[in-house]
């Protein structure tokens, strides 16, 4: 199998430095660029499986390169920032980045980000059961269980469920999701999101208190895992 | 004099009114200089100037004293509606009249400024403490985990036999240094983001219940043999803050109450909602704070005295400017020897939706 290959775009030579030992040591292949220019010039002339892109570069925005870079490339950008500023995530996030992470990050946590971006890029197959550790949804009956026992969900709870499944592990804003389930119009009442992730959690955590399926990034939105 | 702080009106319009109320005084007097005499109308002018004098700047007060020289001369020494004067004794009067309004004008004049001075001297002294303080704390706070970092990376590099043991202990102690470096610095970031005003809030819908697991799931590594108690209020309405931020002042206040109380310390966190406030209790039974404390604790670099634990003093500051921002308040309740509760009231927007059942 050939190894999966990552792009760098960071300005900082320390913080490449440290991916490329992590990436390397777990697989995957690395390539750099210390500005906008050279990381869009390298993406072209030979596109990665996944970018990581600071969006603090020296030569351009970030925002402006992820928005350059969605006009062509379709595969997985990440987003790393020093900003936890929920406004640019969110911004990021609606401008065609598959996921962010903010610096200082967990070297573990990255790793989960790549690996379930990766994986988004090949499952392109369908399966009609989807499971999740307690959860099973399947799709064609409609039918949803938790540790093998039918639980009934309202009509909006199960697209919501199928939502999150269907996006595992990757962030969903509040106003995509609002979109999704709700229709254009609604991207401004998360008080309606807010009760249906409350009772679809009530009735698919082990512990509705901490949440291991559905959990709030706060100011942005959620991540099903 | 700053007591009417009058002097900051544009210097053109000090000089009207100058003018004007010197003409008024004497209008007045030249109707009643038959009952009072020329003589006292020199007084009550001189009055008129040493007031201006208190309120104004030196250049429209010397206007004033010289325009009331002038008009006293004309309008009421003898012989009247001339500058001449007749009496030799006049003639003194006047000069006299002259010299003591201009003194008069310029020794107000120095007071205030050597008064501004000692002000302006204080504010600077006050200035340099406060960055004192703040570099005191800050050099402390921020190079001890930079020190930790760097010694453990030297004792690895240079070390060939150092034990596996050691060295899983080393990378763990380098692990907690940033992490105690990365909170500092977000402190810092978040006072300097209080002070400079660029502070803006994000309002939207919060389940509170949610708010607070998520601070209790986040605390779980401070937690030290604490005991957290939160007794979910399902009665509460959803309501409109900024989470990231209410998130950010309760765990600082229950991080603070789990760094300054002893082991096995009941931390009970509730909140309910009140008319239009939505009122948030955190109430631990640790030591509490002394009396002559408490009216401090939300200064900036503030740290309890004899307390060896760690912390810029900048936590308190923090929680107070971010419920501030959201229009609320926060007070602190404490006997010594008998816990402390901090009690946050904020005005919020409530959606009661979530009681709706949507089956």
């Amino acid at each position: 199998m050939t190894k999966e290959e990552i792009l760098i775009i960071d300005d900082e030579p320390q913080i490449r430095k440290l991916l490329e030992i992590n990436l390397e040591s777990n697989g995957y292949k690395v390539t750099q660029a210390s500005d906008a220019s050279m990381g869009i010039k390298l993406a072209a002339s030979h596109p990665p499986d996944l970018i990581l892109l600071d969006i603090g570069l020296p030569d351009k925005n970030g925002l402006d390169v992820l928005k350059e870079l969605r006009t062509w490339f379709s595969h997985s950008i990440i987003i790393l920032s020093v900003l936890d500023n929920e406004d640019s995530i969110v911004e990021a996030l609606d401008n065609g980045a598959s996921d962010y992470v903010t610096k200082p990050f967990r070297a573990n946590e990255l790793l989960a980000r790549i690996r379930s971006c990766l994986n988004r890029n090949k499952s392109i197959e369908q399966h009609t059961i989807l499971i999740f550790d307690n959860i099973q949804i399947d799709l064609v009956a409609r039918i949803v269980k938790n540790n093998n026992e039918i639980i009934k969900l309202t009509t909006t709870e199960y697209k919501l469920l199928v939502l999150f499944a269907q996006n595992q592990g990757r962030v969903l804003t509040h106003q995509y999701i609002l979109k999704e389930i709700w229709g254009p119009g609604y991207q401004k009442d998360t008080q309606y999101l807010r009760v249906f992730v409350g009772t679809l959690r009530k009735k698919i955590e082990p512990n509705p208190n901490k949440p291991e399926h559905i959990i709030t990034e706060s100011g942005v939105g959620y991540r099903f895992n | 004099m700053k007591i009417l702080g009058l002097h900051t009106i544009p210097k053109a319009t000090q000089s009207i009114i100058s003018i004007l109320s010197i003409l008024l005084v004497a209008f007045l007097c030249f109707y009643t200089v038959n009952y009072i005499g020329y003589q006292v109308t020199a007084l009550i002018l001189l009055l008129a100037v040493s007031i201006l004098a208190m309120l104004f700047d030196i250049k429209p007060v010397l206007l004033a004293a010289t325009l009331s020289a002038i008009i006293w001369n004309f309008f009421f020494i003898p012989p009247i509606f001339t500058f001449h004067i007749a009496k030799a004794e006049d003639a003194f009067l006047f000069l006299m009249y002259f010299v003591v309004a201009l003194v008069n004008a310029i020794l107000t004049y120095k007071i205030r400024e050597t008064e501004k001075k000692v002000r302006d001297k204080e504010e600077k002294e006050n200035t340099i403490k406060l960055y004192n303080t703040l570099l005191n704390s800050l050099s402390h706070e921020l190079k001890t985990p930079i020190a930790a970092i760097i010694g453990a990376v030297d004792t690895l590099k240079d070390n060939d036999t150092i034990n596996e043991s050691n060295k899983s202990e080393l990378l763990t102690q380098i692990g907690i240094a940033g992490i105690r470096l990365n909170k500092e610095v977000e402190n810092l970031l978040s006072i300097s983001r209080l002070e400079s005003g660029v502070l803006k809030l994000n309002y939207d819908w919060c389940d509170l219940n949610e708010l607070v697991n998520i601070v209790i799931n986040k605390l779980d590594d401070d937690l030290k043999g604490h005991i957290i108690l939160f007794q979910q209020n399902e009665n509460m309405p959803l309501v409109k803050l900024d989470s990231l931020l209410i998130q950010h002042a309760l765990y600082n206040l229950m991080h603070n109450a789990i760094q300054y109380t002893p082991i096995g310390t009941v931390i009970n966190i509730q909140f309910h909602m009140h008319q239009e406030d939505c009122i948030i209790s955190i109430k631990d039974n640790g030591q509490g704070f002394p009396q002559a404390e408490q009216a401090k604790v939300f200064d900036m670099f503030y740290r309890l005295p004899m307390h060896k634990t760690g912390g810029s003093g900048l936590g308190l500051s923090i929680v107070k400017g971010f419920i501030e921002a959201h229009k609320g308040t926060i007070k602190l309740i404490s006997e010594e020897g008998n816990g402390a509760e901090f009690i946050i009231k904020i005005p919020v927007e409530t959606s009661y939706l979530n009681k709706i059942n949507n089956d």
